[in-house]
């Protein structure tokens, strides 16, 4: 639980979840519900109010400096400093994380330093660029350059607070195909922030927050499942009839008519070979995810 | 090993101090508008001010207001350079690279360290730039006062670092942050006596100007300058000005650090 200073209700209010280890899991809410917040607990850069953490056997609040050397974190905000280059940027994060020892020349560094960084360029298509300021670089590159340099000291867990935000669709899309090639080369638990719907569809488990509660927790399809209501509508002309029919094989049916029929793991298909009264309407209503989500989410967002 | 431990531990600290130090360095020298804009500052005070008092009052006074209000820059530059610096600290710590600083593995007393090393070096170029106009305005400078200035410069600048220390602890957001130079900065300016006598002053503005830390970094920088407070124009002599420097940095080091590590984490 948190409660900032000054504030009278709680960023972040008795929330509690498991992510396990090599999974991808997402943070999904709308703006404001604390999305940020719990990741500033969770690598140690604020103190929880109440409640506790632990990540990788390391507590959030007595292991602070454990916990820091055990995660990786792309802030909202750019965290690349603009005025340096590439390198020096990578530089800076592997003394800090105490990867190497201080030169003050690129050429100074350790050889090894030098492989890696060479390498890392190759991989993000910058050789040539590397030596220049990151002010020239394109929004989605210095990206992947930040997730490039969040992974130098092999985090166990890489937080990444809503990493699409401010970037144009093509962008978001090859940033997204280049998490994935990390996720399948490192290993990397992947924890994300994000308020897009769509971006929780990969995830191997996700957690809805709204307004610093959890809304909903499992899988993308548990939550579906949770959220959702999927159901079909059905209608006939003898009314009684259908009534009837549809009492007998055990479906759960709702108002009528016309008749919602739940698919309760049935199939379509099934419910309706079951009826033999002639049919007037059918629909069936499977809305999106994304429809449940705003209906969660819709009334905090106004 | 624990020996061995603690001295990889203690050797990684003092290359993330370095780190820090030398991305301030660098930010400051790929950055010409602010070069440009460090300079003009005390520009304005040492070329306009300092030269209208001097040929205002100066020969009635029998003082040399142009070396005086020069000196007063001097060592106030430096001084302020590294503590609004330090200041800066609170601004920057959800901007670009300081973000990054802050939620690495290293101890909150290395980023201290590191950004007071960091904002001194800042302030080098700074003294260097002064020290050149002083030779423009055809102050007397002497070698031996250059060495002594520039010894006096490092002493400074730390103080001033850590005076940023104390004030960055107990601020609590930005907006406080910018009301700093109204209520912290511009009173020391005339309490300090950068351009004005402070050596008779009413009993209350007296004990502001004794408990203003600018006025011993002012005052050292004169002595510096002048050769100690037997010329008359320093208020104190080096190694009292340079006793009340060195008490006030560690008070304002061990109180400022311990609050601002205390502060970090309990928002």
């Amino acid at each position: 639980m948190k409660r900032y200073k000054k504030a009278d209700t709680n960023a972040v209010d008795g929330i509690s979840f498991q992510v396990k280890a090599g999974e991808f899991f997402v943070l999904l809410g709308p703006n404001g519900a604390g999305k940020t917040t719990t990741i500033s607990i969770l690598t140690t850069t604020l103190a929880p109010t109440s409640g506790g953490a632990t990540i990788d056997g390391s507590d959030i609040v007595r292991e602070a400096s454990a916990v820091r050397r055990k995660v990786g974190i792309i802030f909202q905000r750019p965290s690349l400093d603009q005025n340096l280059t590439a390198e020096e940027n990578i530089r800076f994060h592997a003394v800090l994380y105490g990867l190497y020892p201080y030169a003050p020349t690129y050429g100074l560094m350790h050889r090894e330093y030098r492989a890696q960084v060479t390498e890392l360029a190759k991989l993000l298509g910058i050789a040539r660029d590397i030596h220049k300021p990151v002010r020239t670089f394109s929004g989605g590159m210095r990206r992947k350059l930040e997730i490039m340099r969040s992974l130098l000291h092999d985090p166990k867990v890489l937080f990444l607070d809503e990493p699409t935000a401010g970037l144009d669709v093509p962008t978001r899309r090859t940033l997204w195909e280049h998490l994935a090639e990390v996720r399948r080369t490192s290993g990397t638990t992947i924890f994300l922030t994000t308020h897009y719907l769509e971006e929780a569809e990969d995830a191997d488990r996700v957690c809805i927050i709204d307004k610093g509660r959890v809304v909903s927790f499992g899988t993308p399809a548990e939550i579906k499942r949770d959220l959702v209501e999927d159901y079909v509508l059905v209608d006939a002309t003898d009314r009684s009839a259908l009534g009837a029919q549809l009492a007998r094989p055990g479906y759960v049916t709702k108002g009528g008519p016309p008749f919602k029929v739940q698919l309760d793991g049935h199939t379509v298909h099934a419910i309706l070979r079951s009826i033999e009264t002639p049919l007037s309407v059918v629909r069936t209503h499977t809305p999106s995810l994304e429809d449940a989500y705003l209906e969660i989410v819709g009334a905090s967002d106004e | 090993m624990p020996i061995s431990r603690s001295w990889v531990q203690a050797m990684s600290e003092a290359s993330a101090i370095l780190v820090i130090a030398h991305r301030d360095f660098s930010k400051l020298i790929r950055d010409r508008q602010r070069m440009i804009a460090e300079f003009a500052f005390p520009v304005i005070f040492i070329g306009i001010l300092g030269t209208s008092l001097q040929t205002g009052f100066g020969d009635r006074a029998g003082v040399n207001l142009l070396h005086f209000v020069f000196t007063g820059v001097l060592g106030m530059t430096i001084w302020q350079s590294t503590a609004q610096g330090l200041i800066s600290l609170l601004a920057d710590r959800e901007q670009d690279f300081s973000q990054e600083i802050f939620v690495s593995p290293i101890s909150r007393y290395t980023i201290i360290l590191g950004k007071i090393l960091g904002e001194s070096l800042v302030a080098l170029p700074q003294w260097l730039g002064i020290v050149i106009f002083g030779f423009v305005l055809q102050v007397p400078l002497g070698a031996d006062q250059l060495i002594r200035m520039a010894l006096a410069g490092i002493v400074v600048a730390f103080f001033g670092g850590a005076f940023g220390v104390l004030v960055l602890a107990n601020l609590s957001s930005q907006r406080a942050a910018t009301q700093i130079f109204t209520f912290v900065m511009l009173p020391q300016y005339f309490l300090a006596g950068i351009f004005n006598p402070i050596g008779h002053l009413p009993l209350p503005l007296d004990i502001l100007s004794k408990i203003s830390p600018m006025r011993y970094a002012v005052d050292f920088m004169r002595d510096a300058y002048y050769g100690g407070a037997g010329s008359g124009i320093p208020l104190f002599d080096t190694s009292t000005n340079f006793a009340i420097i060195g008490a006030m940095f560690v008070v304002f080091m061990v109180v400022g650090t311990f609050l601002f590590v205390r502060a970090e984490r309990n928002r």
